[in-house]
């Protein structure tokens, strides 16, 4: 930007779309949501080898209302689907889910009556984490991955300029 | 009744100990007994299933306390299409002991075992669950892991379709 090196060393020049989205990917809340092996890894991602927090996103929360990441961390059975889409629904915005594993990806090989085939099936997925299950490092990649994406988000939009794509932007 | 035929890969368990008492005390309900790496099988007639499963746990010599296990598997094609397998365990004796009783289709049901050992209770709803088998006296027979409302059949029986028949695909919540 034009203003950069103009003022002195302890100003920064953002837009305000920055700062919000700069604030929001370094306070990501997990919901505690493990469904299968997957889980192991992900509880080693927090532990501190690996350290999520340094992320921003380390503090896993038991409550919906408390947490803006779902991260589905395993096999998703038929009879568990009401019950994530309920903890989805219960999530203030913005929210975000991963879906981690194979698993929640696309079943993965659990081709059966009872498993669904892919978490996306009933809840609007941000970042798939490939593995069976994934390294925690892998997880950690989806998670800087799922950042990324955050600081492309239009928060702040023009009354006029309101439709339904800049609202599915901003969320 | 058909000659008793020991499977192919097991050995005759006729002499152990255990045969030899459930034998001698049910000679008609008995069929047979055999052995896979030094684990006993008993088979038996699904008719004397209550009367044998009190014996082998009030004998003091036998003892079996703890009902580790029922299960079941569909043969289909077969006359008498399902086999289910109970095993026990004695734990002040440390000793084993499995059952098996075949059950045909047309008349799926055989008694229930919950009113020897409590524990069988839930083992028995998972059977009833997964292979449509029914067991008569169960103090609460209905289905354990799918939903009380799943209609689409028994999902270990052999004709059962491996993707089921939509019931994986249809969400009838809101999404």
């Amino acid at each position: 930007m034009g203003l950069t090196g103009k003022f002195e060393a302890n100003y920064v020049t953002l837009k305000l779309d920055q700062a919000v989205n700069w604030a929001r990917k370094g306070s990501l809340w997990p919901m505690v949501f493990g469904l299968a092996c997957c889980a192991i890894e992900m509880i080693a991602a927090v532990a501190s080898r690996y350290d999520m927090d340094r992320f921003g996103a380390g503090i896993f929360r038991g409550s919906p209302r408390q947490s803006d990441l779902l991260i589905v961390s395993g096999t998703v059975c038929r009879r568990m689907a009401p019950v994530i889409r309920k903890v989805y629904d219960q999530m203030p915005e913005p929210r975000y889910v991963i879906a981690m594993g194979s698993c929640a990806t696309s079943g993965n090989f659990y081709d059966t009556y009872s498993v669904v085939q892919g978490v996306d099936r009933f809840v609007p997925v941000d970042i798939y984490v490939p593995g069976c299950p994934p390294t925690p490092e892998a997880l950690l990649e989806g998670l800087m991955q799922l950042q990324k994406q955050i600081m492309k988000k239009k928060v702040f939009v023009k009354r006029d300029e309101i439709t339904e794509s800049t609202l599915k932007d901003s969320a | 009744m058909k000659p008793f035929r020991i499977p192919e890969g097991m050995e005759n368990g006729e002499n152990h100990v255990l045969a030899q008492k459930i034998c001698r005390c049910f000679p008609e309900a008995y069929l047979g007994a055999t052995l896979f790496r030094g684990d006993l099988s008993v088979h038996i007639q699904r008719e004397e299933i209550v009367s044998i499963c009190r014996l082998l746990r009030d004998d003091a010599d036998l003892d079996f306390d703890y009902p580790v296990h029922i299960t079941s598997v569909d043969y289909m094609g077969e006359a008498e299409r399902f086999e289910v397998v109970y095993e026990f365990f004695s734990i002040r004796e440390k000793r084993q002991i499995r059952l098996k009783t075949r059950v045909p289709e047309d008349d799926c049901c055989i008694d229930s075992v919950t009113g020897i050992w409590q524990g069988a209770n839930y083992l028995e709803r998972e059977v009833y669950d997964m292979m449509g088998i029914r067991f008569t006296n169960h103090p609460d027979l209905q289905r354990i892991l799918l939903p009380d409302d799943y209609d689409e059949g028994y999902p270990l029986r052999k004709n059962f379709p491996m993707q089921g028949r939509g019931w994986r695909d249809s969400f009838d919540f809101p999404h």
